[in-house]
């Protein structure tokens, strides 16, 4: 085995300047996600530092951070929380699309991109990221707030409306017909059931094949069989996201719940090389003219967001200050949107320098504007009186 | 007691309610074990203080403390659903004629057909204790049975 002494050392001093900015981005209760893209930026094409050995491996890792991503969130689903949110809150999932995909699609269309990208752009500003948002309200305690069901009964409906979206916009952004991208959709939910009514009836056979009391052995297998699945996906263009979530959707229980500890870490790590190769693959020429559309954009559907989040709350029946928190707490948009960008790739010029713009300026202000929104924080209440 | 409860996707669930003196208390149950216990202020009933946090080998604890007095009283509600069956807590008094011998001695079933279904010792509850139990001083035995059955035990151990 040859040993490449360059990848070690740039693989662990691009680690080591991780964990620096995220610890930086921690310190100020904001998400790592954007540091992360900017140190990808920095190392790419035209960037400071040059990182030829590590490059290799982080264009390798970035989709195993993909498909990590997309299995721990499976992990988390349940039907019971799905259907409970589908009762309570269909009209807010009507709502959230049509406002938040409406100004995506728009600028996209005004910007001259062709079907895919304007698809894409539309996808890129609807889906919160559920991690950032998820954490922001772990951070700011307002898991016990009464506007916080509405908030993530909205997340979990977006997460499932990915698994539609995903394997439609794969096809299409691989070259494929419209009718075979609808195919590939149809296919993808159809699976969705079947996954949730396997998990329903023989979650538990599932379970044992991959249960092990042996941490080492239940990763293998867990990996191994999602890596298989999401293989399988993509090999009949229905996005290996897709796959992933699958797999994550049928493992119920003891196990999802094992599972789901032992993946954290791994996914972890490879969900931060995957934001690296994205600010890798972005050009940062290309980047500044989009600079401007992207904060329209961000401002826009910030708004629109906001404006979801009090529809939301007041079906709960939450007063005016709990709605602005659960509108506020919604803008975030993350992880997803970057994997909607994974997926166009380089094939429209632009398409990816404005969505990466747009993640970034929201990943920064999405938790800026929660924290700041919706009155003060109970320690700063207690701590006056 | 009206508790409201409260689907958390991906989270776990909150019971809400209020208590006799008007405060509104929130229970945060988390799917991996922990519990988060908030207070909701009147000015805003949307918004929740949190006061502590427990891990679930805490909330056990706490869960026992609370629970152990209470045992009884949920075996009454229990037995209330067959007529003539009841619940009765016999305490085991010091210098008692069974205290320090096995439960199995007081040959309790056999001579009143009451059974003992627990026995409260501090904060502890042994769930069907077997013949080999040893009865200390302190210990409340939990017995089902009829009223007479119950009375009958009480004499047992308490005259032998």
């Amino acid at each position: 085995m040859q040993i490449s002494g360059a990848l070690l050392f740039q693989l662990g001093a691009l680690l080591a300047a991780l964990a620096v900015l995220g610890a930086i981005a921690r310190r100020f209760a904001l998400s790592p996600i954007p540091l992360y893209l900017v140190a990808g930026l920095s190392l790419g094409n035209g960037g400071i530092w040059p990182v030829a050995a590590a490059g290799e491996f982080i264009t390798t890792g970035a989709p195993i951070g993909i498909v990590l991503l997309l299995l721990t969130l499976g992990l988390e689903f349940s039907a019971t929380e799905f259907a409970s949110s589908l009762r309570h809150h269909l009209p807010s999932a009507g709502v959230d699309v049509v406002l938040n995909a409406a100004p995506g699609a728009a600028a996209g269309w005004l910007l001259g991109f062709d079907g895919v990208a304007v698809l894409s752009l539309a996808g890129v500003t609807y889906i919160s990221s559920s991690g950032v948002i998820a954490r922001l309200l772990e951070d700011l305690r307002r898991l016990g707030n009464r506007e916080t069901p509405a908030v993530l009964s909205v997340l979990v409906l977006e997460d499932f409306a990915m698994a539609a979206y995903l394997p439609l916009f794969a096809v299409l952004a691989s070259g494929g017909t419209w009718l075979e991208a609808v195919g590939g959709m149809i296919a993808a939910v159809g699976a969705l059931f079947a996954a949730f009514a396997a998990s329903y009836r023989w979650g538990h056979h599932v379970g044992r094949l991959v249960a092990h009391p042996d941490s080492e052995q239940l990763l293998l297998r867990v990996l191994g069989i999602t890596l298989l699945v999401a293989a399988l996906a993509e090999f009949l263009r229905a996005s290996a996201a897709v796959g992933a979530f699958l797999v994550g959707l049928t493992l119920t229980g003891e196990t999802a719940d094992r599972a789901r500890r032992v993946l954290g870490p791994l996914r972890d790590l490879f969900a931060a090389i995957f934001f690296l190769a994205i600010g890798l693959s972005v050009d940062p020429h290309e980047l500044l003219p989009m600079l401007p559309v992207a904060v329209i954009l961000a401002a826009v559907t910030a708004a629109t967001k906001v404006a979801t989040g009090i529809f939301a709350a007041r079906r709960d029946g939450v007063a005016r200050r709990g709605q602005l928190r659960a509108g506020t707490a919604l803008i975030a948009r993350g992880e997803f949107s970057l994997i909607i960008i994974g997926l166009v790739g380089t094939s429209v010029p632009g398409v990816a320098a404005l969505a990466t713009s747009y993640v970034f300026v929201m990943a920064i202000v999405g938790p800026l504007l929660a924290r700041f929104a919706g009155g003060p924080s109970p320690e700063a209440v207690r701590a006056a009186q | 007691m009206d508790v409201k409860e409260v689907l958390l996707p991906g989270v776990g669930l909150r019971y809400e309610f209020v208590s006799h003196k008007g405060d509104r208390i929130g229970i945060i149950a988390r799917r991996g074990g922990d519990f988060d216990v908030v207070l909701y202020d009147p000015a805003d009933p949307d918004q929740a203080r949190p006061v502590f946090r427990l891990t679930d080998e805490e909330a056990d604890t706490v869960a026992q403390i609370l629970g152990a007095p209470r045992i009884a009283e949920r075996f009454t509600e229990l037995t209330r659903e067959v007529p003539g069956l009841e619940a009765g807590q016999v305490h085991i008094r010091p210098g008692g004629p069974f205290v320090d011998r096995p439960l199995g001695e007081t040959r309790a079933r056999t001579r009143t057909g009451a059974s003992i279904v627990a026995i409260v010792r501090d904060e502890d509850v042994l769930a069907s204790p077997g013949p080999a139990e040893t009865l200390l001083a302190g210990d409340v035995l939990i017995v089902i049975g009829t009223e007479e059955g119950i009375g009958g035990v009480e004499q047992i151990v308490d005259k032998g």
